[in-house]
C-alpha cells in the first residue's frame, strides 16, 4: 500500500513536465475574477474590455473566431450587438453581378478583420505579423497574468539594455524586445461608465475581455464542474459502504 | 446482527446502483447535444429581408436554414382569387388571411409538402400550374396563389415560416 | 441426438437457462459466457488496489471511444479548416467544449491508468509464465496507444500539432537507404501538410479500434491462466478466490469513482494544465515554436531518443526501449513472481520507475549538458534492467519463499 501511495502521487505530481520549463521572467500573479471554483467572468470589466479592443487593439489584431453574437455572453442585448456589428464593414458576396460588395455586419458575422490577408498585416508592421487575439491568453504560457504584465511592461529601458530601429523594451517580453509599441496609456480609451481609464484598469479590462473570448465556456464549464464533482463524492461514499459491506464477511 | 444488517445493505446497494445509473444515463446528455445544431447555425436562424427591389407580380427566393423561401408580391387578381375561393374545395382547408401578414405579401417555404422538392414558379416563364402559383415538378402537386394545395399528391399547403414586418419594406424571417 | 454428434459437440447447445434468455442462449452462448467469465469467475481472494487499473484503463478506453465519435461528427480532417473546426467544437458546438476536453483529458489519464498498470506487472511479476502472452498482448496495446495519441496530437492542428508531428515522422528518415521514400509515402506531401491530416485522422479511427480489437485478446488470455496477485502464488484452493462478482466489481467501482474525481476535477477545473499553450497557436509550417516538448507520457522515449548522439542510434534506442519489454519474460530468469520475495530485484524494479520519473523530467528539459548526460544514465539503466539485471538477477538472489494467498493474508492481518 505504501509503494502504491507513492507510485500515485509521483504520477501526478510528474504530470505536467511541460511547463516546467518556462521562461527566466517573472510574471507576477493577479486576482482574476474567473480564478477559482466559483469564478465568472466581470461582466463590466468585459464590456470595457471590448471597447478597449475596438478603439486600440483592433487596429492590428484581428479576432477571427469571435463573432459579434458572442457578445451576448458579456450581457450585451440584441440591440446593442446589432450596434456595434454595424460598426464594421464586412465583404460579402458575389451579388447577381457576380461582383464582391461591401456590408454592415450582421450579429452572425465573425469580428471584422483589420487586414485583407496576412501578408498585409505583416506589410504595415515592419514585417512583424500582429497575432489573431481569440485565442491569446490560452496561446501563451502563465495566460492573463503575462497579457497584462506584457501590457504594463513598456518601462524605462535599462541603461546597459540597447533597443534596435524599430523595436521596444518590455519587461516581460522574452528577451525584452517587442515590436509592439506600447499600445496603452492613462486615458486612451473614454469609458462611458464613468471608470477612470488608467494604463492599469485599460490593461486589466482588455485581458478580462480576452480572456472571455479565449475560454468563453469557462462559466458553464465550472458551474457544471461543481455538480459533477459533488455527484462523484456521493457515489463515491456509497461505493465505499457498499465495498465494507460486501467484503465484512471475507476472512482477510 | 446480520439481520440488522441486511435491510441496510440492500438499501445502500439500490442507493449506489440508482445513483451510478443515474450519473451513466446523464452522460447521454452531452453526448446528444452534440449533434444538435451549433450555435452558429442557430444564430443564422433569422434572415432580415429588404422587400423594396421585389415589384408587384415577381417573387424573391431567399434562403433561410438552407431552405428555400418564396416571398411574393402578388397582384391584385392573385389576391383575389386567393381569397374569393370556396374553402370546400381545399385539400388542407386554410384561408388565405390566416397565411398573409399583409394581401401583397405572401411568404412561404419552398418546399412541396409531398416529398421536399422545390416547386416551379417563381421565375416569369416557369409553369406555375393549374392555379398560377407553383407547379412541382417531381410528382404534380399544383399550388395556388395562397401557396395552398390544390391537385395532386401533396397532402399539406406550402408552409409559411414564423416572420415579422420591421417596417414595411422589411421582414425577419424566423 | 448422441448418433449424430460422436464428438459430443452439440452438447453446447443445451443452454442452462430457460425462456428467452435459454432461447438466446443456445444460439449465441454470450449470456453463459458473461456469467463465467464475469460473475462467477475466480478471482485471487488477495487483489489490492493495483488490479484495479486494468479496468480503469478499459473505461478510460470506452470514453474516449465515445467522445471521439461525437467529436468526429463536426472535426474536419484538412490543413485549412482543422484548427477552425475545433475552436467551432468549443464554442459553438453545444457541450462541445465538454466532448472536447474530455477526449483530451481522457487520453492522459489513460496513459496514467496503464502506466500503473504496466507497473503493477513489473512490481508483481504479472509478465511470467503461464501469462507471457497476456503481457504482449498488454504491450502491443501499449504501442497501439502511443501512434494512436501521437497521430490524435495532430488533428487539433496547433503548432505542436505540427512541428510534433514533424520532429516524430522524421524520426523514419533516419532508417538507411529507403528512410525518405518511407516518409514521403507517411507524409503524403513533401512535408506535414492537408494530405498528412487527412490520412492521421484514418488512422487514428483505424488504431483506436484495433486496440479495442487486442483488449479482448488480452482479457480472453488473461481468463485462460486467471489473475496474478501480490503474492505471486496460484491460488491452492476455492477458499483462496472469490467471485468476480461481487467482490471484484464493488472494489473496482470503488477504485474507479475515486479515479473519475480526479479526472472531473481536471477536466472541470484545470482541462489545459497536461497541454501546451502553444497548440492554441494554428500550425504554422515557416515558424517552430522555441521549445518543442511531446505530450507529457512520450517524455521518457524522447528523452532516450536525445539521448544517443547519433541520428539512427537514437530512433533505435527508443524503439528498443520498447521493444525489450516484449521479451521481458524470457529475460527474467526468476521463478518467484512477486517482488515482495525478491529483495534484490524489488531494488531494481523501483529504481526502474524512479527511471522511468527522472527521463521523463529530462525529456522536458532543453537538450544541454547536464540535461543530456542524466538522460544518458537513465537510458543505460533502462537497458541494464532488462539486458543485464533480470536474467543476472534472477541467478544470482536468493529470494525468499513466498507465502501461499492464505498465508500471505494472515501475515498481512497480523501486520496491521
Amino acid at each position: 500500500m505504501r509503494i502504491f501511495s507513492l507510485f500515485i502521487l509521483t504520477i501526478l505530481l510528474n504530470v505536467n513536465f511541460a511547463g516546467a520549463a518556462g521562461s527566466k521572467i517573472d510574471i507576477p500573479k493577479y486576482d482574476w475574477s474567473w480564478k477559482g471554483f466559483f469564478g465568472t467572468y466581470d461582466r463590466s470589466a468585459a464590456q470595457r474590455g471590448l471597447k478597449v479592443y475596438k478603439e486600440v487593439c483592433s487596429g492590428c489584431h484581428s479576432m477571427n473566431l469571435i463573432a459579434y453574437r458572442n457578445l451576448a455572453d458579456l450581457g450585451f442585448s440584441e440591440q446593442q450587438i446589432k450596434a456595434i456589428a454595424s460598426e464594421s464593414l464586412v465583404e460579402d458576396g458575389p451579388n447577381e453581378d457576380g461582383d464582391m460588395f461591401e456590408r454592415e455586419a450582421i450579429p452572425s458575422d465573425r469580428f471584422a478583420n483589420p487586414y485583407p490577408n496576412d501578408n498585409a498585416a505583416r506589410a504595415a508592421n515592419n514585417g512583424a505579423y500582429p497575432p489573431d487575439l481569440s485565442l491569446i491568453v490560452k496561446a501563451r504560457p502563465k495566460g492573463a497574468d503575462y497579457i497584462h504584465s506584457l501590457l504594463l511592461g513598456y518601462k524605462d529601458t535599462p541603461t546597459d539594455f540597447k533597443v534596435p530601429e524599430g523595436m521596444w523594451y518590455n519587461k516581460y517580453m522574452e528577451g525584452h524586445l517587442i515590436a509592439m509599441p506600447a499600445p496603452l496609456m492613462d486615458g486612451a480609451v473614454e469609458y462611458d461608465d464613468g471608470t477612470e481609464p488608467t494604463l492599469e484598469q485599460l490593461s486589466s479590462d482588455v485581458t478580462t475581455f480576452l480572456a472571455w473570448a479565449a475560454e468563453p465556456s469557462l462559466e458553464h464549464r465550472k458551474r457544471l464542474g461543481i455538480k459533477v464533482l459533488l455527484f462523484l463524492i456521493a457515489l463515491f461514499i456509497l461505493t465505499y459502504i457498499s465495498k465494507e459491506k460486501i467484503w465484512r464477511d471475507i476472512k482477510h | 446482527m446480520s439481520e440488522n444488517n441486511k435491510p441496510r445493505r440492500d438499501f445502500i446497494k439500490l442507493a449506489s446502483m440508482t445513483l451510478g445509473g443515474v450519473g451513466a444515463a446523464s452522460l447521454v446528455v452531452p453526448f446528444i447535444s452534440t449533434m444538435q445544431p451549433g450555435k452558429d447555425a442557430l444564430a443564422l436562424a433569422s434572415t432580415e429581408i429588404d422587400l423594396s427591389p421585389i415589384p408587384e407580380g415577381q417573387s424573391l427566393t431567399v434562403i433561410w436554414r438552407g431552405k428555400p423561401v418564396f416571398i411574393k408580391h402578388r397582384m391584385t387578381d392573385e389576391i383575389q382569387s386567393a381569397k374569393e375561393i370556396n374553402l370546400d374545395d381545399l385539400i388542407d382547408i386554410q384561408d388565405d388571411s390566416a397565411r398573409v401578414l399583409q394581401d401583397k405579401w405572401l411568404v412561404v417555404l419552398g418546399v412541396c409538402t409531398h416529398l421536399g422538392c422545390v416547386p416551379l414558379g417563381q421565375k416569369t416563364t416557369d409553369n406555375k400550374g393549374d392555379f398560377g402559383g407553383w407547379f412541382c415538378p417531381c410528382h404534380g402537386s399544383h399550388y395556388d396563389t395562397s401557396g395552398r394545395i390544390r391537385k395532386g399528391p401533396a397532402p399539406k399547403n406550402l408552409e409559411v415560416p414564423p416572420y415579422v414586418f420591421l417596417t414595411d419594406n422589411r421582414i425577419k424571417i424566423g | 441426438m448422441s448418433s449424430n454428434d460422436p464428438h459430443g459437440y452439440k452438447k453446447t447447445l443445451s443452454s442452462p437457462y430457460s425462456g428467452v434468455k435459454g432461447w438466446i442462449d443456445s444460439r449465441l452462448p454470450l449470456i453463459r459466457m458473461m456469467e463465467a467469465e464475469y460473475l462467477k469467475f475466480p478471482v485471487p481472494k488477495s487483489l489490492n488496489y493495483f488490479w484495479s487499473f486494468g479496468g480503469i484503463a478499459m473505461f478510460c478506453l470506452i470514453g474516449l471511444i465515445l467522445s471521439g465519435i461525437f467529436l468526429g461528427m463536426h472535426y474536419k480532417p484538412s490543413a485549412e479548416d482543422a484548427f477552425n473546426s475545433v475552436e467551432r467544437i468549443m464554442r459553438d458546438v453545444q457541450f462541445g467544449w465538454l466532448v472536447r476536453y474530455l477526449h483530451m483529458n481522457l487520453a492522459s489519464f489513460f496513459f496514467i491508468a496503464v502506466y500503473i498498470h504496466i507497473f503493477r506487472a513489473l512490481y508483481f511479476g504479472s509478465y511470467k509464465a503461464p501469462r507471457e502472452l497476456v503481457f504482449i498482448f498488454g504491450m502491443l496495446m501499449f504501442l497501439l496507444m502511443m501512434g494512436t495519441a501521437f497521430l490524435g496530437y495532430t488533428l487539433p492542428w496547433g503548432q505542436m500539432s505540427y512541428w510534433g508531428a514533424t520532429v516524430i515522422t522524421n524520426l523514419f528518415s533516419a532508417i538507411p537507404v529507403v528512410g525518405d521514400a518511407i516518409l514521403l509515402t507517411l507524409l503524403g506531401d513533401f512535408t506535414v501538410s492537408d494530405a498528412t491530416v487527412n490520412r492521421f485522422y484514418v488512422l487514428h479511427w483505424l488504431l483506436a479500434f484495433a486496440i479495442v480489437g487486442l483488449v479482448v485478446f488480452h482479457v480472453i488470455t488473461l481468463h485462460m491462466t486467471g489473475s496474478n496477485n501480490p503474492s505471486g502464488m496460484e491460488p491452492q484452493n476455492w477458499d483462496e478466490t472469490l467471485s468476480f462478482h461481487p467482490y471484484m466489481t464493488i472494489k473496482d467501482t470503488k477504485a474507479m469513482v475515486l479515479f473519475f474525481i480526479v479526472v472531473a476535477f481536471v477536466l472541470f477545473f484545470f482541462p489545459n494544465i497536461m497541454g501546451h499553450s502553444d497548440n492554441y497557436i494554428r500550425a504554422n509550417s515557416m515558424v517552430t515554436p522555441a521549445h518543442i516538448v511531446p505530450e507529457w507520457y512520450f517524455l521518457p522515449f524522447y528523452a532516450i531518443l536525445r539521448a544517443i548522439p547519433d541520428k539512427l542510434g537514437g530512433v533505435l534506442a527508443m524503439f528498443g526501449s520498447i521493444a525489450v519489454l516484449f521479451i521481458l519474460p524470457w529475460l527474467d530468469t526468476s521463478k518467484v513472481r512477486s517482488c515482495l520475495y525478491r529483495p534484490i530485484w524489488r531494488i531494481c524494479v523501483l529504481l526502474f520507475a524512479l527511471d522511468f520519473f527522472i527521463l521523463m523530467y529530462m525529456g522536458a528539459k532543453p537538450a544541454s549538458d547536464i540535461y543530456v548526460l542524466i538522460s544518458r544514465i537513465g537510458t543505460a539503466y533502462w537497458f541494464l534492467f532488462f539486458l543485464v539485471l533480470a536474467p543476472l538477477v534472477g541467478y544470482l538472489e536468493t529470494p525468499r519463499q513466498p507465502l501461499t494467498i492464505s498465508n500471505f493474508l494472515r501475515d498481512k492481518k497480523a501486520l496491521t
